[in-house]
């Protein structure tokens, strides 16, 4: 009998030291098994908030190959450790279940998406940027020498890493791809 | 600050808890209104007219830092007697050319200093560069920037007066040129009380001098405007004037929007630009690398190793094929005529000219104004391919876009073919963002990205990989360029990925060695060295990646220079030899940051000296020196010719050498302080699809302004599709004042519609009082309308776009648009679908004298475009 009333919280609320149920009264044997995502992680790995600017630190939380979470990193001289609203979300961004993780296409003149695998996207697309290259190219412009596409334009960069953004001015220019821009333009 | 960059802000509540005092000035209340000391709801617009009032006030009091106005600026430089200013022009400068809409700036020149310092900046190339600097196609192409972050070349050494007392020394120029912007008109054109703005002003200067500094901080608020660069300008003589730069605490930080924002502007996306602010090369201009480096041939200053950087970056692009012989295969890179960036891209695309586009992580028809338009120039494509996490607008706008339901749209006349290539997020790859103190910062590669989602890394290797085995018999001399690129990374993992740890060694470059180079002195011109960005040099010194460090700022000083790496050189304030007095002593004790120790014979201090080491203070360049041995031993301002920071510019800006006060070119108010209305260079592009909103109309008598929510992020490709952020901002709402809900009958949460000459949208009105109407002295009200603009279609969180709603104007410098200031109307209910909205945009540009907006299908056809008859733009 005591037994049976003692795992009852407001029991142990009424008559034990905790009257407000905010401390042990309110603890269960499943409150003691609870062990947070961080604390069971197969490894932290640090990153950089994707979101604006600032940069904030990232600690990366992997379990079984999964992200499970995302947390400032306190060592960080820039953030201390904070997220903001977007940061704190950022598992979200990764393990959303409306990602789109497959290649999808469109037909001229279609109505619905295609589905499509990578590698003959990839063959694809590098047959459409030899005939655009082709098309718009000009070995003169009124005159002088220009030796550039205006078939082939891009967009985007201000969300990649250096070393995508370097990669992309290298392949455009050599190209002969000019009109490329990115956020920064905005 | 504390809206935008949530995190950041922390570093202004501890500077407060401190005793800073902290002014908000935003025409928005927002989070840091609330926190702020004062708050200064200054009209939309009107931001040089409130930071000239500053600079009068103080010029009149005599509270400019003398010593370092006298010593590190170009206060005391004589202009020629050619330049008349702004004050006697109505708004215009000299050298306006109203046919072309243009300025030559030949009479903005300093007056030569007789006779001719030997290490001036005027070799024949320079000259004759500078000449043909004047035409139009090269103003166009971005001139301000691509001169590069030596700025402009200046043909001669200037004539100086030290007492500064000379009619036509910058400092009296610049005396005269604010003379107007006093309280009473900095009251009645930003329409804010007198004792705001000197209560402002007080606490600016009182905080400037030797023992303490002020620092200014911007955003996009300042850069969407059609004098952006200006503004920031105005800000720059401010903080010149009162000594606030490269010293601790000071100078003027932009807070930039995206995580790698800063990367992108470094190693640049960008039309106009090469990796480290070289320019594109102009095919008016630089046909040959002599032509190219000629600017920097004679030039002082660390800009004048521009071919040794331009010859490291060829080095890294074109391997052993760049010889001495062929100019390092300068000819290999294509040329820019004119102005190339996104917006006339855009416009190239309706008229058919472009075939085919990529879209890397941006969402133009959500995020970029008159996403319309953006949704047009994507309908008259071959082929777009999309890379992001989500389906985003910009890849479904063949099937959903709000053109759909007019009918100017329709999926089976539509023949751009789309391909969605999914994308890896920042925890699925490694490599560096740059974030906004210009710190690159190395991220760990947590998991594999799922399916067929991959690292633009991956793309763009394995795009080039595909494109050069498909050209690898080719002659066609125009495959040259590609089969020679250097194009041989390291691969791994299962998915082939590119090792971006090789890409950034690149980047950094190396020497004859083969080793990494340690910093971009060692940069040669004779093709030993390499280096695809230099600028960057130095982040992979000593074979070890330096923007990986990540030692805890608990175990580093004030200054944590052991985390990640900033450029250039690890510095993380720039021109920080102005810490220092002339003689190379700290301005103050309290102000300590970087000083010359006599003993050890080289600069010390907190942070890495942005200077030479071991230039003495007392250093004179001797005659015929050049680059950085022209360079005194005074002249805190390394990348610039004359090593000052201009206070006049006597070139490289295309809009005047002055920042002066134009309105909007969307405006409901007229210019108070000159004839001339709106900023005479600015850039539009004409088409039925961008139709301007005459200023001062009555069809469109509302300012609106733009702006960002801390729970989402600019086109919402990253937060609308996330449940928690979803939550937190649900809906597209607008903000307006009580008195403009009234005068207009709109209720809080119920829904408005908002008109332009462009389209209309809805959204839920929010009544706040944190939207001020500005009562002008004539007695005129000025509403204004605060509107996020992070929805769209598709996500958990949906609503009309806001920049649906905006049309495209140009800062002529940047060709960056006027997102931050245009008109509208308002009125209550939700707006029409189908055809009747169509017609009820037509009725309102009818109404206000604008031509047609109709458009054929797709947006072509378009009919005859002409400015509005009904503008008073003058």
């Amino acid at each position: 009998m005591k037994t049976w009333l003692d795992a009852w919280p407001v029991f142990r609320q009424l008559t034990g030291p905790d009257p407000l149920g905010r401390g042990r009264a309110a603890r269960s044997r499943a409150t003691e098994n609870v062990v947070s995502r961080t604390a069971t992680a197969d490894r932290v790995v640090q990153s950089v908030c994707p979101y604006c600017a600032v940069g904030c630190a990232q600690r990366i939380y992997v379990k079984d190959e999964q992200i499970v979470q995302i947390e400032g990193d306190p060592d960080s001289p820039i953030s201390r450790g904070r997220l903001c609203p977007k940061g704190s979300a950022s598992k979200q961004l990764v393990t959303s279940p409306t990602r789109v993780t497959t290649v999808k296409y469109r037909r001229p003149y279609g109505t619905e998406w295609e589905d499509l695998d990578l590698d003959t996207a990839m063959e694809m697309i590098a047959d459409r940027v030899l005939e655009a290259r082709r098309k718009g190219w000009q070995d003169e412009h009124e005159g002088t020498r220009v030796n550039r596409t205006m078939g082939v334009a891009s967009l985007g960069g201000a969300t990649l890493d250096n070393e995508e953004n370097y990669l992309m001015k290298k392949l455009y220019s050599a190209l002969g791809a000019i009109q490329i821009e990115n956020q920064a333009r905005i | 600050m504390a809206e935008c960059h949530p995190v950041g802000f922390q570093w202004v509540t501890e500077a407060k808890a401190r005793g800073a005092k902290v002014v908000h000035i935003d025409p928005r209340f927002t989070r840091t209104s609330a926190i702020a000391d004062l708050h200064v709801p200054l009209r939309i617009g009107s931001d040089i007219a409130f930071l000239g009032g500053l600079i009068r006030y103080v010029l009149d009091n005599e509270l400019y830092f003398d010593e370092y106005v006298r010593a590190y600026t170009n206060a005391a430089a004589i202009v020629g007697e050619e330049y008349v200013d702004s004050e006697d022009l109505d708004g215009l400068f000299s050298g306006f050319d109203p046919e072309t809409r243009t300025y030559d700036e030949a009479s903005w020149q300093y007056e030569p200093e007789e006779p001719p310092h030997s290490s001036s900046d005027d070799p024949p190339e320079a000259a004759e560069q500078e000449r043909s600097e004047q035409h139009p196609d090269v103003r166009h192409a971005d001139r301000a920037q691509a001169a590069g972050s030596g700025g402009p070349p200046i043909p001669s050494k200037p004539k100086r007066d030290e007492t500064l007392q000379h009619p036509r020394s910058v400092f009296q120029i610049l005396k005269r040129h604010y003379a107007r912007y006093t309280p009473e008109m900095v009251s009645e054109v930003c329409g804010i009380e007198p004792e705001v703005f000197l209560q402002v002003a007080e606490w600016v200067t009182e905080n400037s001098g030797r023992e303490r500094t002020t620092a200014w901080v911007y955003s996009v608020g300042w850069t969407q405007h059609s004098v952006g660069a200006q503004y920031i300008r105005t800000a720059s003589i401010l903080q010149t004037l009162l000594g606030n730069i490269g010293r601790p605490g000071g100078g003027i930080m932009a807070l930039r929007g995206h995580a790698s924002i800063q990367g992108s502007t470094d190693v640049p996306t960008l039309f106009n630009l090469l990796p480290g602010y070289l320019p594109m090369p102009h095919a008016l201009q630089h046909q040959t690398l002599d032509d190219y480096v000629g600017d920097a041939a004679g030039k002082a200053g660390f800009w004048g190793n521009k071919r040794a950087y331009t010859v490291s970056l060829l080095k890294a692009w074109f391997g052993d094929a760049a010889t001495a012989e062929n100019d390092f295969c300068f000819d290999h890179l294509p040329k820019i005529t004119g102005d190339h960036s996104s917006y006339q891209t855009i416009a190239a695309m309706i008229r058919g000219e472009v075939s085919g586009y990529f879209l890397v992580g941006e969402n133009p028809t959500v995020g970029h104004p008159n996403s319309r338009m953006n949704r047009f120039g994507l309908a008259n494509l071959d082929w777009l391919v999309v890379r992001d996490l989500q389906m985003i607008e910009s890849a479904t706008f063949w099937k959903e876009s709000p053109e759909i339901e007019t009918g100017e749209l329709a999926p089976e006349s539509i023949a751009t073919e789309v391909f969605f290539v999914p994308a890896a997020t920042h925890a699925e790859k490694e490599g560096t963002f740059t974030q906004t103190q210009r710190v690159l910062q190395w991220r760990h590669k947590a998991v594999e990205p799922p399916g067929d989602a991959r690292s633009d890394l991956w793309f763009y290797y394995h795009l080039g990989r595909i494109l050069r085995e498909r050209l690898a018999d080719s002659t066609d001399p125009r495959d040259r360029p590609l089969l020679d690129l250097t194009w041989d990374y390291p691969l791994e993992g299962e998915t082939q990925d590119p090792s971006a740890a090789a890409v950034l060694r690149e980047i950094n470059g190396t020497g004859p060695d083969g080793r990494a180079l340690s910093s971009y002195v060692q940069m040669r011109d004779d093709g030993s060295t390499t280096g695809g960005c230099w600028i960057y040099c130095g982040v992979y010194a000593d074979e070890i990646n330096q923007a990986a460090r990540k030692k805890p700022h608990r175990e580093q000083g004030q200054v944590p220079s052991e985390w990640g790496w900033a450029w250039p050189l690890n510095r993380r304030v720039l021109y920080n030899r102005a810490s220092a007095d002339p003689g190379g002593r700290p301005w103050s004790e309290r102000k300590k940051y970087v000083w010359w120790d006599e003993e050890a014979g080289r600069w010390t201090g907190d942070d890495v000296p942005d200077f030479e080491a071991e230039k003495r203070p007392d250093y004179v360049p001797p005659d015929g020196a050049r680059a950085q041995d022209a360079i005194a031993g005074t002249d805190p301002f390394v990348m610039q010719g004359d090593g000052k920071a201009w206070l006049f510019a006597p070139a490289g800006l295309v809009d005047g050498p002055l920042p002066t006060h134009y309105e909007p070119a969307e405006s409901v108010v007229e210019n108070g302080l000159y004839k001339q209305q709106a900023n005479p260079t600015v850039e539009f592009i004409e088409g039925p699809w961008n139709r301007a909103n005459p200023s001062r109309s009555d069809v469109f008598p509302f300012q609106v302004t733009t702006y960002r929510l801390t729970e989402h992020h600019t086109a919402g490709g990253m937060s609308r599709t996330l449940p928690y952020l979803a939550e937190l901002q649900p809906e597209f709402f607008v903000e307006v004042s009580p008195e403009l809900a009234e005068l207009r009958g709109l209720a809080n949460g119920e829904y408005a519609t908002l008109v332009s000459a462009r389209t209309a949208i809805e959204a839920k009105v929010l009544v706040t009082e944190r939207v001020r109407p500005i009562r002008l002295r004539d007695g005129t009200v000025v509403h204004q309308i605060g509107m996020p603009y992070h929805w769209s279609y598709s996500g958990i969180s949906t609503g009309d776009a806001a920049n649906d709603l905006l049309g495209i104007v140009l800062d002529p410098n940047t060709h960056i648009q006027e997102s931050k200031a245009s008109t509208c109307d308002i009125r209550p209910g939700r707006r029409p679908h189908g055809p009747e909205l169509l017609d009820l945009v037509e009725s309102y540009r009818r109404r206000a004298g604008v031509a047609s907006g109709r458009v054929g299908l797709n947006g072509r056809d378009p009919v005859e475009a002409s400015a509005g008859e009904g503008s008073t733009q003058s």
